[in-house]
């Protein structure tokens, strides 16, 4: 492993070469030192540069088809499969957030590999080293659950290969377990907590009981830390009972039963996929909503369209996209009319995350003019300014999170619903950056370049 | 949260979880127990039981017809698997019968993603059991304890076939010593596809008599089979009424320690598993060289 500097130290040097041959040609040096001085182009890195040698690039995704998040791993698919076809005809809309591309990718075209994660962690990393030996991709993409991004953080590190984080809202994705290589699109749980928590404040008041029902891994565990620590340091609220299931709870009943007995008058439910479908539709049977009310602190694509508008209206929740933010910013309407006549639905956050995701790399592929991964990295530590599907906005050097707005929806009742997909009314978009906790809050150490 | 209100509610909560585990474990210890195939694919017929009689719900909107549909398409399901495929099966080594039940599995449950995507299905509860019922000592709901019910009648009517029939004399002879059975001039084959069959007929049961209280998707019936392993081996491999057994006493465990600390349901669970195992090694109520 080199350190950082040295590797600056390698580009001043391929600097010099580049714009001072001509110079070094004239002073006629001898030939020993040009030869030693091309040999230092950068080594080999990760899949660099055998992943760009011919005219396609590949990106690898494993994303879960199955088990308890394959509903929102599909969608999520569909997002990159969109933003692949957009990078390689140069479409207009990627070009409004990556202005120097032109059709494919500095020349080449991007191919989209794909496998189930099923959202296990190991299974992902196995699919992920399977591209990068057959095909090596030269970035990789996938989760639906932060265990699955917390541990392609890791892998992408060790192999040098970029990670372009799916969905994944637990706060040790960019920051107990950041990575160099690995950069998110979707806010922390703790600017989920920050955003949503004022509204509930202002909605239901002070001094409140709450119960949490948690999923038993990384995403479940920051995130109902965050919110309780919200709620209770600034409104008073306790929390009354911690309900943890594990991924892939079916039967919510023990828990619902403890909650019932518990005296919450709220349900902050950090529960997502399929084991929020059950487990809103089960506390509904329980009779504990609407008597208690509901909280969902990060939205879940396709949980209104699951369980019936009944039972998320009046439900808050945060999160990065709805559709119907297409009235506020015209990358959104162009994305969800692409999206919309390519699929025939209203894309979720999923789908815009992932799509964002390939555009912002597309982005930053074109604006440093080259695949080699510590070239990009340094381009978007740059922290540029730029055009997204939620206004302007920019990553932090520090801990590789895009400064982003939250989105904060309330249910609709089913009255309400202009159409079928018509299912959240946007509240208030708050603006990202007061949001966000300092980069090292969380312990990111971001590794090595090379 | 350790009140007697919230022991009571647990304990009662227990016996409705148990009681549905109980249905489930009884099909799979009965084939395991008669044709010796350990079936893998038990947790997708689960499923399947539970998308046919979704598909009757949503023509005809009776919930009778739905159970009646996905407890009949299950049984055909079970024969026509066992006469085209299990039945090859039978002298095989168990890791062959392991491989193609697993297989099965996987084609069950993508055939039912193919058509019904990864979206869960709803169906309601009837309407005489919608609601929720006030017991004194907590709420519950209303088609959760009708379940309760709906399944003592499902066990009752197994223990009358297995007790009761000549069936199911042979098959619980078959049991404890099938080469003796086949030897005593019984038409073990015929057996074997009805056993089968049953077996299967009693998971698409439980299948859509669960449906209003989990909704369906495809991939749900992994999470039961492992836990019906566990009340298998708790309560006896190849044992009906350890299956019962063992059923009420998962139930109970997973209701009771969530109120301790929820985090740790599954785990006392398997740690219940790992005792049983040490202590009886046959399980509660199996018999030991029953294979």
């Amino acid at each position: 492993m080199q350190d950082p500097k040295s590797n600056s130290y390698n580009h001043r040097r391929r600097d010099f070469i580049r714009t001072g041959l001509g110079v070094a040609g004239g002073l006629a040096l001898p030939a020993g030192f040009a030869t030693r001085a091309f040999a230092a182009a950068p080594a080999p890195l990760g899949t660099w540069p055998a992943g760009v040698t011919g005219d396609t690039v590949y990106i690898g995704a494993a994303v879960p088809r199955t088990g308890p998040y394959a509903v929102q791993g599909e969608d999520e698919l569909k997002g990159m499969q969109l933003a692949v076809e957009h990078i390689n005809e140069g479409n207009e809309l990627v070009r409004k957030i990556a202005p120097k591309l032109k059709k494919g990718l500095l020349g080449k075209q991007v191919k989209l590999l794909v496998a189930d994660s099923g959202a296990k962690p190991n299974e992902a990393v196995q699919a992920e080293q399977r591209f990068i030996n057959e095909n090596k991709i030269m970035a990789m993409t996938g989760s639906t659950s932060s265990a699955v991004a917390v541990a392609l953080n890791k892998f992408a590190q060790r192999e040098k290969v970029l990670y372009l984080v799916a969905i994944s809202g637990s706060n040790d994705t960019t920051g107990k377990d950041c990575a160099r290589y690995s950069f998110r699109q979707c806010f922390y749980g703790e600017t989920a907590a920050n955003a949503i928590g004022p509204v509930l404040l202002k909605t239901y008041g002070k001094n409140k009981k709450a119960a949490f029902m948690t999923p038993d891994y990384t995403y479940g565990h920051t995130v109902t830390k965050s919110m309780n620590d919200y709620l209770s340091q600034h409104g008073g609220w306790t929390m009354v009972t911690n309900q943890v299931s594990p991924l892939g709870t079916s039967d919510f009943s023990s828990y619902l039963t403890n909650i019932a007995n518990s005296g919450a008058e709220f349900i902050i439910n950090v529960n997502w996929g399929r084991d929020a479908v059950l487990s809103i539709q089960q506390a509904k049977q329980f009779g504990l909503t609407p008597k208690m009310k509901m909280v969902i602190p990060y939205q879940i694509p396709f949980l209104a369209k699951e369980v019936g508008p009944e039972l998320t209206e009046g439900v808050y929740a945060a999160t990065d996209f709805w559709w119907t933010l297409e009235d506020k910013y015209p990358l959104a309407k162009m994305f969800v009319e692409a999206f919309d006549k390519k699929y025939g639905y209203k894309p979720e956050w999923g789908a815009n995350n992932a799509y964002m995701q390939f555009a912002i790399w597309a982005r930053m592929v074109s604006e440093a003019d080259s695949f080699y991964p510590p070239d990009v990295i340094k381009t978007y530590e740059k922290g540029e300014t730029f055009e997204s599907t939620v206004g302007k906005v920019h990553f932090r050097a520090a801990d590789h999170q895009l400064v982003r707005p939250v989105v904060i929806v309330r249910g609709k009742k089913p009255s309400e619903m202009k159409n079928k997909e018509d299912y959240w009314e946007v509240m208030e978009v708050v603006p990202g950056e007061p949001l966000m906790q300092k980069p090292d809050a969380f312990g990111c150490q971001l590794g090595d370049y090379t | 949260m350790v009140t007697w209100s919230n022991f009571f509610s647990q304990l009662f909560n227990g016996l409705a979880l148990g009681a549905l585990l109980a249905l489930i474990s009884s099909g799979l210890t009965i084939i395991y127990g008669t044709l010796g195939v350990l079936n893998l694919a038990h947790g997708a017929m689960f499923m399947l039981g539970g998308y046919a009689g979704y598909v009757a719900y949503e023509r005809t909107g009776s919930f009778i017809v739905a159970v009646i549909a996905g407890t009949l398409f299950l049984l055909v399901v079970g024969v026509v698997m066992e006469r085209v495929i299990i039945r090859h099966f039978y002298k095989r080594p168990p890791e062959d019968q392991l491989l193609v039940t697993f297989g099965l599995s996987i084609c069950f449950v993508e055939i039912v993603r193919y058509f019904f995507s990864s979206l869960s299905k709803t169906v309601p509860a009837p309407a005489v059991f919608s609601g929720i019922t006030n017991l004194g000592f907590m709420f519950y709901p209303t088609y959760r304890l009708a379940v309760v019910g709906i399944v003592a009648l499902a066990l009752l009517a197994l223990f009358l076939v297995l007790y009761k029939t000549r069936l199911g004399l042979i098959v619980r002879a078959g049991i404890e010593d099938s080469v003796m059975v086949d030897s005593l001039g019984i038409n073990v084959d015929r057996v074997f596809m009805l056993v089968f069959g049953i077996g299967a007929m009693a998971a698409g049961f439980a299948g859509i008599v669960n449906a209003p209280v989990v909704s369906l998707a495809p991939d749900m019936g992994e999470a039961i089979l492992v836990q019906t392993f566990v009340v298998v081996v708790i309560g006896g491999v190849g044992s009906f009424p350890g299956a019962v057994l063992g059923g009420l006493i998962a139930g109970e465990i997973i209701s009771i320690t969530s109120m301790f600390n929820p985090g740790y349901a599954y785990v006392m669970l398997f740690a219940a598993m790992t005792l049983v195992l040490m202590v009886r090694p046959h399980g509660l109520l199996g018999v030991k060289g029953r294979e």
